[in-house]
């Protein structure tokens, strides 16, 4: 049984005095190897809770534990050695000249010798398939790429958490696809956490466990599975329902019996052409 | 979109100049800036032209990259010459035709001066044609070190200059959208009175203005999530290394000094 790595305890935010209370009562845990996708409405909340891993946000109310340290000024270097983020826009935080310097900035942040820095580049490159890239200047890369080598930076300095903050919101489908693909290998092969901050609900199919945010309170926690029988609450706190889903529920309704909620298109033709042995 | 503006005037290549430590570049044409003055007859002269060229055969730039670099220039070699020529009135008159009046002392004057301006457009280009600006920001960095002891923020400074140099074509991509976007909605970048452009250009600036600060707020963010703390403590990927042909090109430079100043005339 793997340990917690990341817990939230009763954990309230809010931006200013003035401002209305962000998150209210936060309370979740993430365990050392879990995948984790955190869902909500636009402003439910979901960025916030990222900012507050690793420390970019105090929590006012409430306390936040990494690997059983609390999250304060005083920690958070050591805390921002575990947690590794990717953001949204891939250009707002490409920092390097080149390829290979922005996967050496947060290297060079924590000194690590040089020598190392060259070996991890190569690894980490590899690990996103961007080893052709190496000197390529960002404004030749693709969002995507850009993306990966974001993923790659952060790999180098070996987090045991790595949270994309909608990393993938600005590719299209394909990109998309692809670097889900490759976190989700990273994930199992390299046994970190991860986290999966999104509002397309057919990102959190493949995450062990979903979060789902609501005005800034955990409105649900479960597997997959689960969430998706909820469908109309889930629309009622303005979130798309995968196609599928959508489908399987036309069908129950015309008769047609499922047995379980089917997550992806191949689980729903299971469902079919299994039908009359049911039946 | 413009290229050239991209990546300064940086020719890619793999020659000697190339592969010199951008501090060692620097250096030297410091001090050529300054010895081109002491140059005042024709060995003198020679010697320089010589360095100079030798330089530029050494770098492999095409010509044609030399020359695209001098074309701001022409103009005023030409007019210095020609103000030499007009205004000297010294040794033997030379050309005499109607209100040209010609001496010899203002020609040889006019070339003078004409060459000094050549080569050190020449020399300087050289630069920046063999090194890319994230090279010169590193030897600037390095050079500057010594400044760190009075408190001059030279790690901030050159961390400001590489991540401009890299923001650079990103801003120029978004001016291109943005101007296109306004363009699209009537706003006339291109004609009318200079002041109606002036105007129109405001729609362009304020939401250019708007996302480089917002492109600052997240770029600021996500560098301290990796741990960014200022250049207390930190590392560096890329290395700056005086190799063999550093020293051999110092040597040869410092010979041409000791020989320039044996050429020169005095008094
Ligand atoms: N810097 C800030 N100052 C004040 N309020 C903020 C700030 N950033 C976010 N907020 C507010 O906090 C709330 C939660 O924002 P947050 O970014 O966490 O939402 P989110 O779930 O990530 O939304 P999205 O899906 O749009 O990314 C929003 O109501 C937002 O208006
Ligand atoms: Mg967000």
């Amino acid at each position: 049984m793997a340990g917690n790595l990341i817990e939230f305890k009763d954990v309230s935010f809010r931006y200013s005095e003035q401002d209305p209370w962000v998150l209210k009562n936060v309370t979740f845990t993430i365990k050392e190897d879990e995948w984790v996708a955190i869902i909500g409405h636009n402003g439910s909340g979901k960025s916030t809770i990222a900012k507050l891993i690793n420390g970019l946000l105090f929590p006012q109310e409430g306390e936040i534990l990494i690997g059983g340290k609390k999250v304060t000024e005083d920690s958070i270097w050591d805390i921002r050695k575990d947690v590794g983020m990717v953001f949204q826009n891939p250009d707002n935080q490409f920092v390097g000249a080149t390829v290979q310097d922005d996967v050496a900035f947060g290297m060079e942040n924590r000194g690590i010798t040089r020598e190392v820095m060259v070996e991890r580049i190569q690894s980490t490159l590899e690990a996103v398939g961007m080893s052709d890239y190496q000197f390529t200047e960002p404004h030749r890369l693709s969002g995507g790429q850009k993306q990966r080598v974001a993923i790659a930076g952060v790999l180098a300095i070996s987090p045991r958490v790595l949270i994309l903050d909608e990393a993938t919101a600005m590719l299209d489908p394909n990109g998309r696809k692809e670097i889900m693909q490759t976190v989700s290998q990273l994930q199992s092969k390299q046994g970190l956490a991860l986290i999966t901050i999104t509002h397309d609900l057919q990102e959190v199919v493949q995450a062990n466990r979903v979060i789902v945010m609501n005005k800034g309170e955990v409105w649900k926690e479960s597997v997959p599975r689960e969430i998706f029988t909820e469908k109309e609450e889930l629309r009622k706190i303005g979130l798309d329902v995968p196609f599928v889903t959508t489908l399987a529920d036309a069908l129950k309704d015309i008769g047609v019996s499922i047995s379980k909620e089917p997550l992806n298109h191949e689980e729903l033709l299971e469902e079919l052409w299994t039908l009359h042995l049911r039946t | 979109m413009n290229n050239s503006l991209i990546i300064g005037q940086y020719v890619p290549g793999n020659s000697i100049v190339h592969r010199l430590d951008p501090r060692t570049k620097i250096t030297i044409i410091f001090f050529f800036v300054f010895i081109v003055f002491f140059a005042n007859n024709l060995p003198s002269y020679a010697i320089l032209v010589a360095f100079a060229f030798a330089s530029m055969f050494a770098s492999k730039v095409p010509i044609r990259f030399i020359l695209k670099g001098l074309t701001p220039v022409w103009f005023l070699i030409i007019f210095t010459f020609l103000l030499h020529l007009f205004v000297t009135k010294e040794g033997t008159l030379v050309f005499d035709l109607w209100i040209f009046k010609f001496y010899s002392g203002g020609v040889i004057r006019g070339i003078a001066i004409a060459i000094r301006f050549f080569l050190l457009i020449l020399v300087t280009s050289l630069l920046t044609l063999t090194t890319t600006p994230i090279e010169i920001t590193d030897a600037i960095e390095d050079m500057l070190g010594p400044l760190k002891k009075i408190k001059f923020p030279v790690h901030e400074l050159a961390l400001m200059m590489s991540i401009s140099l890299r923001f650079i074509p990103t801003l120029m991509q978004e001016t291109d959208k943005i101007s296109r976007a306004q363009a699209s909605r009537g706003v006339d970048f291109r004609t009318g009175p200079i002041k109606d452009r002036i105007k129109a250009v405001i729609p362009l600036l304020v939401p250019l203005f708007v996302s480089a600060f917002k492109r600052a707020e997240e770029l600021a963010m996500a560098m301290e999530a990796r741990g960014y703390q200022g250049g207390e403590g930190r590392s560096k990927l890329r290395e700056l290394k005086i190799e063999k042909m550093d020293i051999f090109v110092y040597i040869i430079f410092i010979v041409v000094i000791i020989l320039l100043f044996v050429t020169r005339t005095y008094g």
